[in-house]
């Protein structure tokens, strides 16, 4: 069938089974949005191209499926960068589409030109200039195998603009053959018999495991296999949901702001299974003393990240799922009592703990609120920060993709917009976004998005007036020297100011009326006692909410290790 | 140590820009880089040599061959091969001593291919340190410009340089 490029592009969308795209449009993409208007896809326009690649990253997180986001050339493509980056660190799977100038002048400093293959090519899995409109269906096929197979990650198709009015031929491939890219399919059968002979001999095995295990829909292998086998569990941020929060197996999450109980296990285990998870220094700690009496078996789907911190001793190459259902045959009970008592005598002496006292709303208790009157039934998305801590910590994640947040960037600005895009595919469900008052500021517009479209995402701000992290860091590792981390000081305010008190200068902004303002709801909430209240409005309401929680200003995220210190040597405040 | 790799890749345009970049990216050293069409016109190859220790290097090839206009990456370090690479030197030089110069480029095989007032111009084939030798050589001479092309291999014997290689994604 002949027809314009552009058309191609929709019609390869639906080839695919698209059901909505986040996107803006501009000069060169308007080809692109003239078509889809005509068709029945599904568009949310968000209103900054970072909020429609979070919002993409958000369905794909939620959903397991991929993510399609569209912008314009020039200033549109480079709005992308942050959200590429979030989610190539963090494997999304995601088809980005920008448009470009024509063919002939590329390269000339062109209006809104930008070479956006160039800037986006350390952190997309692969990525298309379009030069020939015939090539329009391959490449849209291959982009969307490539994004969601292997390690999945953003594809990014540059597609300019002359290409996308040229005429071609339309026959979408059945299937993609590309010499250079084929997800592994290794035969690891001798590789799980000497790991399960490990197993058997271990006294103190441990499973670490991280985002590869929700990726790959591995939760239920993973549950059940260590269930079966008595084996306690840690998870990364990025695992939180792959295993059950409420088990008793379950360790609490590992790493810089991880359980006594988790740490110390990696610390005293003498096997460590990793499962889709990439020792990250954020986990590891000071490398030489994490896991030091451990035999580590490492399963991965991508070879690079195999021994490329920690030196493994067997490495599995392959898909999480397959894996574990081999493993699951040979699984049997094992006589590791004592260990396993151990880590729940460490874990019931060291709770996750804070003080809530009449006065001041901890930001801690907030999210335990969020949680009793959801029953955990609801997908969390973080910003980054104290606010992402305490999400993790508070919250105890049953299933998998019930918590998105920007893990490998740290990308503040992430939660909203992936809110958007979690509650876009799942309409009926519960979506809280637990934000820092600095982060929300990041992409506050996509409120208009959010309202405009009908989603009822609540924002739970724990507002404690301070990029709180920094704060944090500054108080325990820079003499409590508070540079530029408060969000009320002005230029009347003293320069050296670490000493938060009534007389401070107001909030900027007023977060109810902003949300008032958008057509939104804003409530604020001040004493404790409102907590619980204030949230099971928000869940009854249709609208979209901003919950202001005013929150203790000084409050630490505890426990820490310290950077670069090892994974023991940990604060508790 | 230096590593050499042979890397099969697609011939698209920024294919070379895509690899060279990862490399910098991550910190990895690049000594040289030679790239060139193979027998088939649809694919290129780069041959690489490449600074750094066995954990750098299989961490180079695990990198490389998650991209994936990457076909074929082989490590021809230890493998029998043949290696060659070109340099064309410039030396300034008094008329007077000229002979001299002759003389040792004859020495290694080399080639005085041009010849100026005060300068002459000398090609030379042949493996990395065969290369090295003859410009240390020529150095008291005075040297005022070195082109180089960095160095190709090929194994030898029967074997084809990609059936050794690795394949992965
Ligand atoms: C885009 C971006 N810029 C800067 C940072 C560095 N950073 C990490 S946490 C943080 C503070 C976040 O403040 P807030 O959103 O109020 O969260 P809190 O820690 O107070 O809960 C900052 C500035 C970041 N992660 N992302
Ligand atoms: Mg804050």
């Amino acid at each position: 069938m002949k027809m314009q490029g552009a058309k191609m592009v929709v019609e390869a969308l639906k080839r695919e089974g698209v059901e909505v795209i986040f996107g803006f449009p501009g000069g060169t993409i308007m080809p692109f949005f003239d078509f889809l208007h005509r068709e029945e896809i599904r568009m949310v326009l968000n209103r900054h191209e970072q909020g429609a690649v979070h919002a993409a990253d958000g369905y794909a997180r939620a959903t397991g499926r991929v993510g399609v986001c569209v912008a314009t050339s020039g200033p549109g493509a480079t709005n992308l960068v942050t959200g590429i980056a979030t989610a190539n660190m963090d494997s999304v799977p995601i088809v980005l589409i920008t448009g470009q100038v024509p063919v002939a002048m590329i390269g000339n400093d062109a209006f809104q030109e930008a070479d956006i293959i160039g800037i986006s090519r350390p952190i997309t899995k692969h990525s298309y200039l379009v030069r020939n409109v015939g090539d329009i269906p391959r490449i849209m096929k291959e982009a969307f195998h490539i994004a969601r197979t292997g390690r999945p990650g953003p594809v990014l198709i540059d597609l300019p603009k002359d290409v996308s009015v040229a005429v071609g031929d339309f026959t979408y491939p059945e299937r993609v053959s590309i010499r250079g890219y084929n997800p592994v399919v290794h035969d690891n059968s001798q590789q799980i018999k000497m790991t399960m002979e490990l197993v058997r001999s271990s006294k103190r095995p441990l499973i670490y495991a991280g985002g590869g295990v929700i990726i790959s829909e591995a939760s239920g292998e993973l549950t059940a296999l260590a269930r079966k086998m008595g084996i306690p569990v840690t998870l990364t941020l990025m695992g939180l949901g792959a295993f059950p929060g409420t088990d008793p197996l379950f360790l609490g999450m590992l790493g810089m702001h991880g359980t006594i109980a988790a740490n110390q296990a990696v610390c005293e285990c003498d096997l460590m299974i990793a499962i889709g998870a990439r020792f990250d220094d954020r986990v590891t700690g000071r490398l030489s003393e994490f896991a030091p009496k451990a035999k580590v078996v490492h399963i991965d789907i991508d070879p690079a990240s195999i021994s490329k911190n920690v030196v493994v001793d067997i490495p599995i190459i392959g898909d999480a799922r397959e894996i574990l259902q081999e493993m699951l045959n040979f699984a049997e009970p094992l006589p590791i009592d004592s260990w396993r008592e151990e880590l729940m005598e460490l874990k019931r002496k060291n709770p996750l703990t804070y003080h809530q006292d009449s006065a001041v709303i901890k930001p801690q208790y907030v999210v335990e609120k969020i949680y009793e009157v959801t029953g955990g039934e609801a997908i969390i998305t973080t910003e980054v920060g104290q606010n992402q801590m305490w999400a993790a910590h508070y919250f105890r994640y049953d299933r998998p993709r019930t918590f998105l947040s920007s893990g490998g960037l740290g990308t503040m600005g992430y939660g909203f917009p992936a809110a958007i895009g979690a509650q876009v595919a799942f309409p009926d469900r519960i979506v809280f976004d637990i934000a820092g008052d600095g982060s929300i500021q990041m992409k506050i517009q996509e409120l208009a998005t959010a309202v405009i479209n009908d989603l009822p995402v609540n924002i739970a701000i724990l507002n404690n007036g301070y990029l709180g992290m920094v704060r944090q860091w500054q108080e325990l590792f820079f003499e409590k020297a508070y540079a530029f981390s408060c969000l009320l000081q002005r230029p009347s305010c003293p320069r050296h100011c670490n000493n938060p008190n009534d007389e401070c200068p107001p909030y900027v902004p007023d977060f109810v009326k902003l949300a008032e303002a958008y057509g939104a709801m804003g409530i604020r909430v001040e004493h404790p006692e409102d907590v619980e209240g204030a949230v099971r409005e928000a869940i009854g309401s249709p609208k979209t909410v901003i919950l202001e929680f005013l929150v203790a200003r000084e409050e630490n995220v505890y426990p820490i290790v310290p950077a670069g210190a090892a994974i023991n040597e940990i604060m508790i405040g | 140590m230096d590593y050499t790799l042979s890397v099969l890749v697609e011939n698209h345009p920024g294919v070379l820009a895509k690899i060279s970049g990862l490399l910098s990216g991550r910190g990895f050293n690049i000594r040289s880089i030679a790239a060139g069409e193979t027998e088939d016109s649809t694919v290129t190859r780069i041959v690489m040599v490449m600074e750094g220790d066995d954990r750098i290097i299989d961490q180079v090839k695990k990198q490389l061959t998650r991209l994936v206009d990457v076909i074929r990456i082989t490590d021809l370090t230890d493998t029998p091969s043949v290696d060659r690479e070109l340099a064309l030197v410039k030396v300034s030089i008094a008329i007077s001593r000229r002979v001299e110069v002759f003389q040792i480029v004859d020495v290694f095989r080399g080639k005085v291919v041009d010849i100026a007032h005060n300068s002459l111009v000398v090609e030379v084939t042949g493996a990395t340190d065969k290369v090295e030798a003859l410009i240390e050589m020529l150095k008291p001479f005075g040297i005022k410009e070195i082109v180089r092309t960095g160095k190709i291999s090929i194994a030898r014997g029967e074997t084809v340089t990609e059936k050794g290689g690795e394949n992965r994604a």
